[in-house]
């Protein structure tokens, strides 16, 4: 390997090459996403954990796996997964037997997972190396990573920022160059929200299409596992590692996995030509009231180079859009209280007893264990789901549910091969500007939730800055379109190639190897006492 | 839609089981009325005649074969007990009484 080569820089198919002529090593490539991660999170906090010793035999796993391919012949090497031997990061809702798994939570310190995810499974079959957990929104409740019991996370393009949420560790790592993949999970938008605040790709797939046996469950009928990588073939390799059907989770379906997904074209010329002929729409309701003029700016010229490479593109509707967050947060606030019943600190995580009797301990553990937002939710879904309000509130919720699915629908049969639309209204927002108003932070993510709504598969790439800060540009398929619409992504990377904002990057924007750089949560402090 | 009071928000916290103290109910009964504000949109759509979705893949019947699965051993199940004895994980007290 050249000295001046810095490996962090590289996307996981460039370092799967690297990996397979014998230039480096996955130890080399491990050791130097180690390194980086460690001298340069102090100003972040994309990190709960980082494991070295762990990584590290993962990754001389990888090289023993290799050198053993190489002995049988080009055959078994080409069998090898691409992620063989590629650091990946894990939102901490993921087990990892033996790890912690906290979800961003007090009421989760100290657990220890007794088992490994089914897409911890996947990832270790795959030859996949584990760098360590990141941080999030407590329970997945946010969109900021302001609601971790750990402290916040910094966003890497202005540390004075939020990342976005609920996954926001995994797009601030992967965005930091701290590892070229990270795993997320997406309720609402917490992989497309992040993704597009930090200047990555990340792709909620279709409800179905990844087990989530093993991760810390929100609201069962919305939550998917997905990737962020820097680019769309790293996305969907790592959809690739961690689909399938599982028996453990009986709502992951029984579609087979697309090895298309490992074939992306590489050239963007031949990348770009896919867009001939398709038909994309633009809903209209997506560009709503609020959007900050940058982003919509932004998505506009996105949408003239997906014309420019061959693609016709049409005004569409999506008349119920301004339901679905009235919609989506009666649903997932109710699903989560039912999910959170269970911690009760009986059979694991915090738990305060000596109380007057079995329901003053409940209580003091379950107030003492829970933050401010997972409160907040636990009671909206209790009181959706009471006696006399369930009719009013869950049940409505659920018919509306059924009309914004409709509205998809509708598209798919016209014949409409893609949805592209703004992933997040805004940029970036400042520390402490949505905290005090719960329902100013749940309008980030009015643009992503009605296609978890659906179940649809969604993903969110970089299409430039807006006062210096990435802006993502969203596409939206119907049901098991992930290869189509990460061929849609490629293909749009492809056909701006070339465009000067690729060229800025947040690695060289703030001083994050500062050793006396500010921390996160010092300047969360500071903006909620200016408040 | 009715405004929650501040007995209703006592209540939904004994239903949920949350401890929560004087500020905590004060903060949440303005929020929470705040957050149902925003639901009273959905009254506009008429939604007699449509039908609730549950989920939005429509699998449904996942059998499997009835066939004994290796589980977790019991040190494993056991290992993040708050407090055990022997195989048991100590509950508080459910029964009135010594």
């Amino acid at each position: 390997m050249s000295d001046d080569l810095d490996l962090t820089r590289l996307t996981a198919h460039d370092l799967a090459a690297r990996l397979r002529s014998g230039e480096t090593t996955s130890r080399e490539i491990t050791a130097a996403h180690l390194e980086r991660a460690h001298a340069t999170d102090r100003g972040l906090h994309a990190w709960l954990t980082l494991d070295d010793d762990r990584a590290l035999s993962e990754a001389d796993a990888a090289d023993a796996r290799l050198a053993a391919a190489r002995a049988q012949g080009d055959g078994a090497v080409d069998a090898l997964h691409p992620l063989l031997g590629i650091p990946v990061a894990l939102k901490d809702l993921v087990s990892l037997a033996g790890g912690q798994c906290t979800a961003g939570s007090r009421i989760l310190e100290g657990y220890t997972a007794p088992f490994d995810a089914h897409i911890t499974e996947r990832l270790r079959a795959a030859g996949a190396v584990i760098l360590g957990k990141t941080n999030m929104d407590e329970f997945a409740m946010g969109s900021s990573t302001e609601h971790s019991a750990y402290g916040p996370t910094s966003n890497p393009w202005d540390l004075d920022r939020v990342p976005g949420g609920s996954s926001g560790g995994s797009a601030a790592a992967v965005a930091a160059y701290h590892v070229p993949l990270g795993i997320g999970t997406d309720t609402g938008g917490s992989i497309r929200q992040p993704a597009a605040l930090c200047g990555v790709v990340g792709m909620k797939p279709t409800y179905g299409r990844v087990s989530r046996y093993g991760i810390v469950a929100f609201a069962s009928s919305l939550d998917q596992i997905g990737p962020f990588a820097r680019d769309a073939r790293d996305a969907a390799a790592l959809l690739h590692a961690v689909s399938g059907r599982d028996d453990r989770d009986s709502t992951s379906a029984p579609e087979p996995v697309p090895d298309d997904l490992l074939r992306l074209a590489a050239s963007d010329d031949q990348a770009a030509s896919w867009l001939q002929g398709k038909r994309l729409g633009l809903p209209r309701e997506y560009f709503v009231a609020g959007m900050e003029p940058g982003v919509e700016a932004r998505v506009r010229e996105a949408v003239s180079a997906l014309e420019g490479a061959g693609a016709s593109v049409e005004e569409v509707s999506l008349p119920h859009t301004d339901y679905g967050l009235a919609t989506y947060y009666i649903v997932a606030p109710a699903e989560a209280s039912a999910n959170l019943a269970r911690y009760d600190g009986v059979r694991f995580g915090y738990s305060v007893r000596g109380g007057d009797d079995y329901l003053a301990d409940y209580l003091a553990t379950r107030g003492g264990g829970f933050g401010a937002e997972v409160k907040r939710r636990i009671m909206l879904g209790t009181y959706a789901l009471s006696a006399g309000y369930y009719d009013a509130f869950y049940l409505k919720a659920q018919k509306v549910r059924t009309l914004i699915k409709r509205d998809f629908d509708r598209l798919w049969e016209q014949g409409f091969d893609a949805l592209v639309a703004p992933t997040s209204p805004s940029v970036a927002f400042r520390f402490g500007a949505r905290m005090a108003d719960p329902v100013q932070m749940y309008l980030s993510d009015a643009c992503t939730l009605p296609v978890n709504m659906a179940g649809l598969p969604g993903i969110s790439v970089p299409c430039g800055l807006s006062e210096g800060l990435p802006v993502g540009l969203q596409l939206i398929g119907g049901a098991w379109s992930e290869a189509s619409l990460l061929r849609a992504a490629r293909a749009y990377e492809g056909a701006t190639a070339g465009a000067g904002w690729r060229l800025i990057q947040p690695h060289d924007l703030p001083s994050l190897d500062d050793p006396s750089v500010v921390t996160p949560d010092v300047r969360f402090a500071a903006a909620a006492a200016a408040e | 839609m009715a405004a929650l009071t501040r007995a209703d928000v006592e209540h939904v916290a004994y239903l949920a089981r949350l401890g929560l103290t004087d500020d905590e109910l004060t903060r949440l009964e303005g929020q929470l009325n705040h957050i149902l504000d925003q639901y009273a949109k959905l009254a506009e759509l008429d939604t007699d005649h449509i039908p609730p979705t549950a989920q939005t893949i429509e699998l449904e019947n996942i059998l499997r074969e009835d066939v004994a699965q290796p589980s977790m051993p019991p040190e494993a199940v056991l290992g993040n007990a708050p407090e055990r004895e022997d195989d048991f994980f100590v509950v508080p007290a459910i029964l009135g009484g010594d």
